[in-house]
């Protein structure tokens, strides 16, 4: 009975993909992509992480995990499995599955698609569940602690300062696809602005006023919060007040640091923690909205399965298909942060060690999920539209009129006024030229949710979505500060012990100040980039989170070739050659192409040539150079990085294995559960 | 709190509702001063039980120690 019931997964799975493949030409229903991927993931799930689990791994329930040994009641905690899958859930994802695969849309749904649903099975989930099980094996160890002792000090270290170096990295494309979504909009900018004093209101509500009652305060933050989104509308038609929140890129990334340093500095209470919790409640409602959304409306996918843009020619950001769809889409079908995650609070609640493969694996599955839900959102536009909203201004043309014909010579269509009414119906001035991802998911989700729940409401939906990943981005932007801000102030506090007090004022504001000047600098950067910003950040974000992922995959086979299992190491070792090859590959394109749109240095030198042509600023021309040369220098020593970490843990696979080196075993002794079985 | 939810229909409405509410609570990583209570009852019988706002300055100080990490 279960044999045929997961035949039928296995057909109805193939169906889909062949649905998807064959098709040409005409509009294929979601329910194509969905059906594709599900049956993809059940298949998955049952027997490739089955064999993971038992095979690979060797999960047991009779061995106690960390959370019932060390259960404090506190960080150890026994979870019931559900419970911890919406935690680490909530943890892991965040606005890199949605925005990765709106971007790599222009390659068409497929090839995004593909990455998303077989990376996931073979390498972000697999990545993920390795992590997951060795830290839980090891009391929760961290990714950097197994790095130290699993492959050696030096791994460890770099592993730190590759961790604190890709924060960086990662939060300046996050703050300018928020400055991007935001710049002249008044509406987005009344709903994200009024989220502070909200969580102003709810810090002091659960700290001074009603001690401890958090679910209060975050219910009614929640209320206040959607009165915000309502009332944004008011505020755009206000002309008085639409004006007075009007702001340029850099003025929003001038608030945008100045946010992110006062959180830091702040006490948790007033500002990151009820925003963390506004953000997640938001983050779960939005996702399962958007699920609903799709799966009752299964709209048409109005963009090509694939574009003649695979040639690298697209407008979105430079590169061909092989490799910078598998660097655009990181999250989603891999992501190096989770690493983090998976070695951090997770496995200090698991309840039993076979509930790491739901929430390692499965998990992992879920955030995919949402990416291809991204995908979807992105597939429902016209093309015409799509291309119009994320293309740099400059190759649009430079306005509404020359953006007609601009996409018409892509091959798309776009009639003349069709941008302005679309603006218009959702309160915007204008949706041209929007680049990072953001203003063209909000108009997909508008799209399925008012195709679900009522038309009328498209202006509404589609700033529900922008607060909804502004929300979420900002979080991500707080929280990182804060991180990032220890890290620094622990590597200080080795060179003068006082920088090292995590409460010591002036250590506490130096350090903020450093790492916000440090993301800062590639967000202003991002915003005064006439291509937009985009084209050059987030490839490097691509690039750094692939790179943190090669890291976790050689810690992971090391973890399993040390338990004697060397002959399935391909299963990390696989994933880690694919990512390897495709990072080092990006990493090199975008370093020596000879195309200045795709090559840092190529594009140096471009500005160089027009400096000396006088048809650019010379002092602007000198700002833009050595911004590509710190770019070029930025993916050159990540690259480097990670060919020493690989050098390493490859000599230390070859003298366990050819050399016969005797490994102790870092595991925690095996005690028996107490639980019943 | 723990003492309510007693036996018939309403009770059993009441005790879902509160799983439903200590759920939610976990997932989105908030503080549970009753699990904690019924903890430290069950395996710390020797330990005094601190009020809820003593339980929510603890939980901060770990909050402020740690980083909370958010993924991208």
């Amino acid at each position: 009975m279960s044999k045929l019931l997961w035949a039928l997964i296995a057909v109805a799975g193939a169906a889909g993909w062949s649905v998807l493949a064959l098709s040409r030409g005409e509009p294929v229903s979601a329910a194509w992509l969905v059906l594709a991927a599900v049956g993809t993931y059940l298949i998955a799930y049952r027997f490739y992480s089955h064999y993971l689990s038992y095979r690979v791994l060797g999960l047991d329930d009779r061995r106690a995990t960390p959370a019932e040994r060390l259960d404090n009641g506190r960080d150890y905690s026994p979870t019931s499995r559900w419970v911890l899958f919406g935690h680490h859930f909530a943890a892991i994802a965040g606005a890199g599955p949605l925005i990765g695969p709106v971007l790599a849309a222009q390659f068409g749904y497929l090839p995004g698609t593909i990455w998303i649903v077989v990376g996931v099975v073979l390498a972000g989930a697999v990545q993920d569940f390795v992590i997951l099980f060795g830290s839980m094996r090891r009391d929760g160890k961290s990714l950097g602690q197994m790095a130290k002792e699993e492959i050696g000090p030096v791994t460890g270290l770099i592993t730190m300062v590759a961790v604190l170096a890709i924060m960086l990295i990662l939060l300046a494309p996050l703050g300018l696809i928020v400055v991007n979504a935001l710049r002249g909009s008044p509406w987005g900018v009344f709903t994200i602005g009024c989220t502070i004093p909200i969580a102003f209101l709810m810090g002091f509500w659960m700290k001074v006023w009603r001690p401890g009652r958090t679910m209060e305060a975050t219910v009614i933050g929640v209320l206040l919060l959607l009165a915000a989104l309502v009332g944004g509308r008011w505020v755009s038609q206000n002309p008085a007040m639409a004006q007075a929140l009007t702001f340029s890129g850099v003025q929003l990334a001038g608030m945008l640091m100045v946010y992110g340093f006062v959180a830091s500095v702040l006490p948790v209470w007033m500002l990151l923690l009820p925003r963390d919790y506004l953000s997640t409640f938001m983050k779960i409602g939005a996702v399962l909205l958007l699920a609903a959304g799709i799966l009752f409306v299964l709209p048409p996918l109005r963009m090509p399965a694939v574009t003649h843009f695979v040639d690298g020619t697209g407008p979105v950001f430079a590169g061909k298909l092989f490799p910078f769809a598998f660097i655009t889409i990181a999250c989603g079908a891999i992501s190096g942060f989770h690493a983090l995650i998976a070695s951090g609070t997770t496995p200090k609640m698991l309840r039993r060690e076979s509930d790491a493969r739901l929430i390692g694996y499965g998990g992992m599955l879920m955030e995919s999920f949402v990416a291809v839900m991204a995908i979807c959102a992105a597939a429902v536009l016209d093309p015409g539209v799509y291309f119009a909203i994320n293309s740099p201004i400059a190759s649009l043309g430079g306005d509404a009129a020359h953006a007609v014909d601009a996409i018409r010579q892509w091959g798309f269509t776009l009639e003349p006024g069709q941008m302005e009414a679309l603006a218009h119906s959702v309160g915007e001035q204008t949706l041209l030229g929007r680049v990072g991802g953001a203003p063209s998911l909000a108009m997909g989700m508008a799209r399925i949710f008012s195709g679900a729940f009522g038309e009328h409401l498209l202006a509404l939906w589609y700033h529900f979505a922008i607060m909804f990943e502004a929300l979420f981005i900002l979080t991500t932007l707080d929280a990182g500060t804060r991180v990032g801000r220890f890290m620094l102030q622990e590597l200080l506090g080795h060179v003068w012990e006082p920088m090292g007090r995590t409460s010591w004022y002036p250590s506490i504001i130096l350090s903020s100040g450093l790492i916000v000047a440090g993301w800062g600098y590639f967000l202003v950067q991002g915003v005064l980039d006439p291509l937009g910003g985009i084209n050059s950040l987030w490839p490097l974000f691509g690039i750094s989170n692939q790179l943190l992922a090669c890291i976790a995959l050689c810690v992971g086979t090391t973890l399993i070739i040390k338990a004697g299992k060397a002959r399935h190491a391909w299963v990390t070792l696989l994933p880690l050659a694919w990512v390897l090859l495709v990072t080092l590959t990006a990493g090199s394109q975008k370093i020596w192409a000879a195309d200045p749109r795709l090559g840092f240095l190529a594009h140096a030198q471009s500005v160089g040539m027009q400096i000396a042509a006088a048809t650019i600023d010379p002092s602007r021309g000198a700002r833009m150079i050595f911004n590509d040369r710190l770019d070029a220098v930025i993916a050159g020593s990540f690259m480097a990085v990670v060919v020493l970490v690989i050098i390493i843990s490859a000599r230390e696979w070859v003298q366990i294995l050819a050399r016969g080196k005797q490994c102790v075993s870092t595991e925690t002794p095996f005690m028996e559960t107490a639980y019943e079985s | 709190m723990r003492a309510r939810g007693g036996r018939g229909a309403a009770g059993q409405w009441f005790r879902v509702a509160r799983e439903f509410v200590t759920a939610v609570r976990r997932i989105v990583g908030m503080p549970d001063y009753e699990a904690h209570v019924a903890h430290l009852r069950a395996c710390h019988p020797e330990m005094a039980v601190p009020t809820e706002r003593e339980y929510f300055e603890k939980f901060l100080e770990r909050k402020t120690a740690g980083g909370g990490a958010r993924c991208c």
